[in-house]
């Protein structure tokens, strides 16, 4: 039997190695310890605040977040912003187009962040699941196991990932990124470091801006994280108490059939 | 409805026995719930109700998320967010149902290869078998169809490349990839059917499911030592066997409940692992992805279709050989399904009358590098075609059929086996009696 559980061990952990290897991506990513990795990670909500303010001020300009609402920015389990001010929020700094006025307006709570396609910018919705980051020690995946798949690792990466080459190639313009998926990327670093002011304080620095809109982006992604944890950890919780209470059952109505053959 | 003698269901209050005269329906769930079952069975006869708790669990889930989902190209992916964020409780719905799926296809596996280590495809239990693999085969067109509704970059190229191995059918191939998508190409009409057939195919599942539980009842369970229950009289079937209710329930339910607390940790903290980041982009067809990879449960057969290049000499006499009709990926395609077909026709390729693999001392070696193949194949399948990787693939599906076809048939002729328990209470007691007389071979809890 032992031998048996221990062969099923393996070829588990071969079955999800070899899945988590075909999902890394090229380039060099950087493990950064975010707070909201591993079973008990939670989002750090001055932290989403912060990577809001940089994904307005910097990334908008360019880069859609179609999927997201703009309510969910009151989320206690998000940025937690109070509801008046993700209201004026909205209405000061996009505007949507509303069919049934065939005009465009000021944006509402209720509406989703707009798309942008100007400049051909994939949408952010979804990029921090939709990358996947560090698969160590040795592309093992055990790092993406207990830390997640890392997408807001890859966009940390990618941010702070510029040498400061370009190249011109058929009219566009390519700069070299280490964690980019080939190294060169079209679009041109987007932060520099100390591009914004944050009100409460916190250092500006490209490492600090990257760490914060990265953490905003896998809150984008994945809004219901925390609800998530809670839930799986919750039905762990009771799943382990009837595992244990079918154990001593089974335990006892099996004694009396393995008594008699002890007998025999 | 079982083969094996034992108590049939006597109506005792004033309520039953109204019932029973009407329908017999009470009879039949006592009868199947009753059933006299081996008493030496071992832990790896848990999965048929892991299994069964699967199909539940993928079903009740899948259900109400198609209350929520709009099977069209412009909106399939954005209501899946729309699951994902707005619906309550939606998020863990959708990933209780994606990650139910790799634990169906974990059980099952291991549940088939409990099978073919334990002989349970041997006369009299064939039918079971066949049904079986009838089960597996709806189950990956269930699990296939199911990846392309979320209409991401996987869902839809994973679409276009296995529809594609049946436009490698000589002749009609076409035709047929045409008329499965509804179009030229993978589109709406191809995600419209998919979501019909994904809802569809589930309920044929649950009906071979009771099927192959009629079958196997009918014949009774095989058993670790492989030796049938002693029929001739109530009191032997008594001394073999204990009830399925409540021995193997209450131990299976235990079982269920261990490997419920491993799942819901990996709803709970890491959902997507066993899934492809790719998914999460929205279908393009305009944008190829760089690696299209099926999920795991599919790999060890994906392999098997890529083994078979244009450079391999059988392939290449093979196209030779039928004036190019059998090309190299028509071969790939056959190669694939026939690695299902030999598991099909085990019954008859085994000539071994011996069922247990316990008692098989040459059977036991191959069987566990058949194993560690099938492993190889699975992460073989997720690399590259490039490399020193296509090779391995070629050594792996090649032993798949050299186990099947060759080493299976020929097992039977030479090889002496081991001396076997007496009878099944035997095998109980010498796993169960005195420390001093442990005699068994492999421990059978």
């Amino acid at each position: 039997m032992f031998r048996k559980i221990a062969l099923t061990a393996a070829a588990t952990l071969a079955l999800s190695g070899g899945a988590a290897l075909a999902a890394g991506g090229g380039g060099h990513t950087h493990d950064v310890a975010f707070s909201f990795e591993g079973p008990f990670g939670t989002f750090d909500q001055m932290q989403l605040q912060r990577g809001l303010q940089i994904y307005t001020e910097v990334c908008a300009a360019c880069h859609g977040l179609q999927y997201v609402p703009i309510r969910t920015l009151s989320d206690a389990s998000g940025p937690g912003l109070p509801e008046d001010q993700v209201r004026a929020y909205a209405e000061q700094t996009f505007e949507v187009f509303d069919e049934e006025l065939d005009d465009y307006r000021p944006a509402k709570p209720t509406d989703h962040f707009p798309a942008n396609t100007d400049a051909g910018a994939p949408d952010l919705s979804l990029m921090a699941k939709a990358r996947a980051g560090f698969h160590g020690p040795y592309g093992t995946g055990l790092s993406q196991l207990i830390n997640g798949m890392g997408g807001a690792e890859h966009i940390y990466s990618i941010l702070v990932g510029y040498t400061g080459e370009e190249k011109e190639e058929a009219g566009t313009i390519f700069y070299e990124n280490t964690a980019f998926d080939g190294g060169w990327i079209s679009m041109a670093p987007p932060l520099y470091g100390e591009d914004v002011e944050y009100a409460d304080g916190h250092s500006n620095s490209l490492h600090h801006e990257s760490e914060d809109v990265a953490a905003f982006l896998m809150w984008a992604a994945e809004p219901k994280m925390m609800a998530r944890k809670q839930a799986g950890f919750v039905g762990v919780i009771f799943l382990t108490i009837l595992t244990v209470l079918l154990y001593a059952t089974n335990k006892r109505i099996w004694k009396p059939i393995k008594k008699a053959a002890k007998e025999s | 409805m079982s083969g094996i003698p034992h108590d049939p269901y006597e109506p005792k209050t004033g309520a039953e026995k109204w019932v029973e005269k009407r329908i017999g329906a009470i009879g039949l769930v006592h009868g199947t719930m009753m059933i006299p079952t081996p008493k030496n069975l071992n832990w790896m006869w848990i999965w048929g109700i892991i299994l069964a708790f699967c199909l539940g669990l993928q079903i009740v889930t899948g259900i109400i998320l198609a209350m929520h989902y709009t099977p069209h190209v412009d909106l399939a992916f954005a209501s899946i967010e729309h699951i994902m964020r707005n619906v309550n409780g939606g998020h863990f719905l959708r990933y209780l149902h994606m990650n139910g799926a790799s634990l169906f296809f974990l059980a099952v596996y291991l549940h088939i290869f409990r099978g073919l280590y334990y002989g349970s495809y041997k006369s009299p239990r064939e039918i079971t078998w066949i049904i079986g693999i009838l089960i597996y085969l709806c189950m990956m067109g269930t699990a296939f169809m199911g990846y392309v509704l979320p209409w991401g970059q996987m869902s839809f190229w994973g679409a276009t490349v296995i529809t594609g191995l049946f436009g490698a059918i000589p002749f009609i191939g076409d035709s047929i990839q045409t008329w499965l998508l509804g179009g030229p190409a993978v589109d709406n009409a191809t995600l419209n059917r998919f979501f019909s057939l994904h809802y569809l195919l589930p309920f044929v599942i649950a009906g071979l499911t009771i099927v192959h539980i009629w079958a196997f009842h009918s014949t009774g369970n095989n058993n670790p030592a492989g030796i049938d229950v002693r029929t001739a009289s109530k009191d032997e079937v008594k001394k073999d066997t204990v009830g399925f209710w409540p021995y193997f329930v209450i131990k299976d339910f235990f079982a269920l409940a261990l490997i419920l607390v491993i799942f819901f940790a990996i709803v709970g903290f890491m959902p997507n692992y066993l899934g492809h980041p790719d998914n999460y982009i929205e279908a393009n067809p305009l944008v190829t992805p760089a690696h299209i990879v099926p999920e795991w449960y599919f790999l060890p057969f994906y392999a098997i279709l890529r083994a078979f290049t244009a450079d391999v000499w059988v392939v290449m006499f093979t196209d030779w050989i039928t004036f190019g009709i059998v090309d190299a990926k028509f071969f790939g395609v056959i190669a694939m399904f026939g690695a299902i077909i030999v598991w099909a026709l085990v019954p008859w390729l085994d000539t071994s009358r011996i069922r247990s693999g316990r008692f098989r001392p040459m059977f036991r070696w191959w069987f566990a590098i058949y194993c560690v193949d099938f492993v190889v194949l699975t992460w073989v399948g997720a690399m590259p075609a490039e490399g020193i990787y296509p090779y391995i693939a070629l050594a792996g599906a090649a032993y798949w059929f050299a186990y099947f076809l060759v080493i299976l048939p020929l097992l039977g002729v030479l090889e002496k086996p081991e001396p076997m328990p007496e009878t099944i209470e035997a095998d109980f007691n010498a796993h169960y009696g005195k420390p001093s007389s442990e005699t068994a071979a492999t421990p059978a809890e």
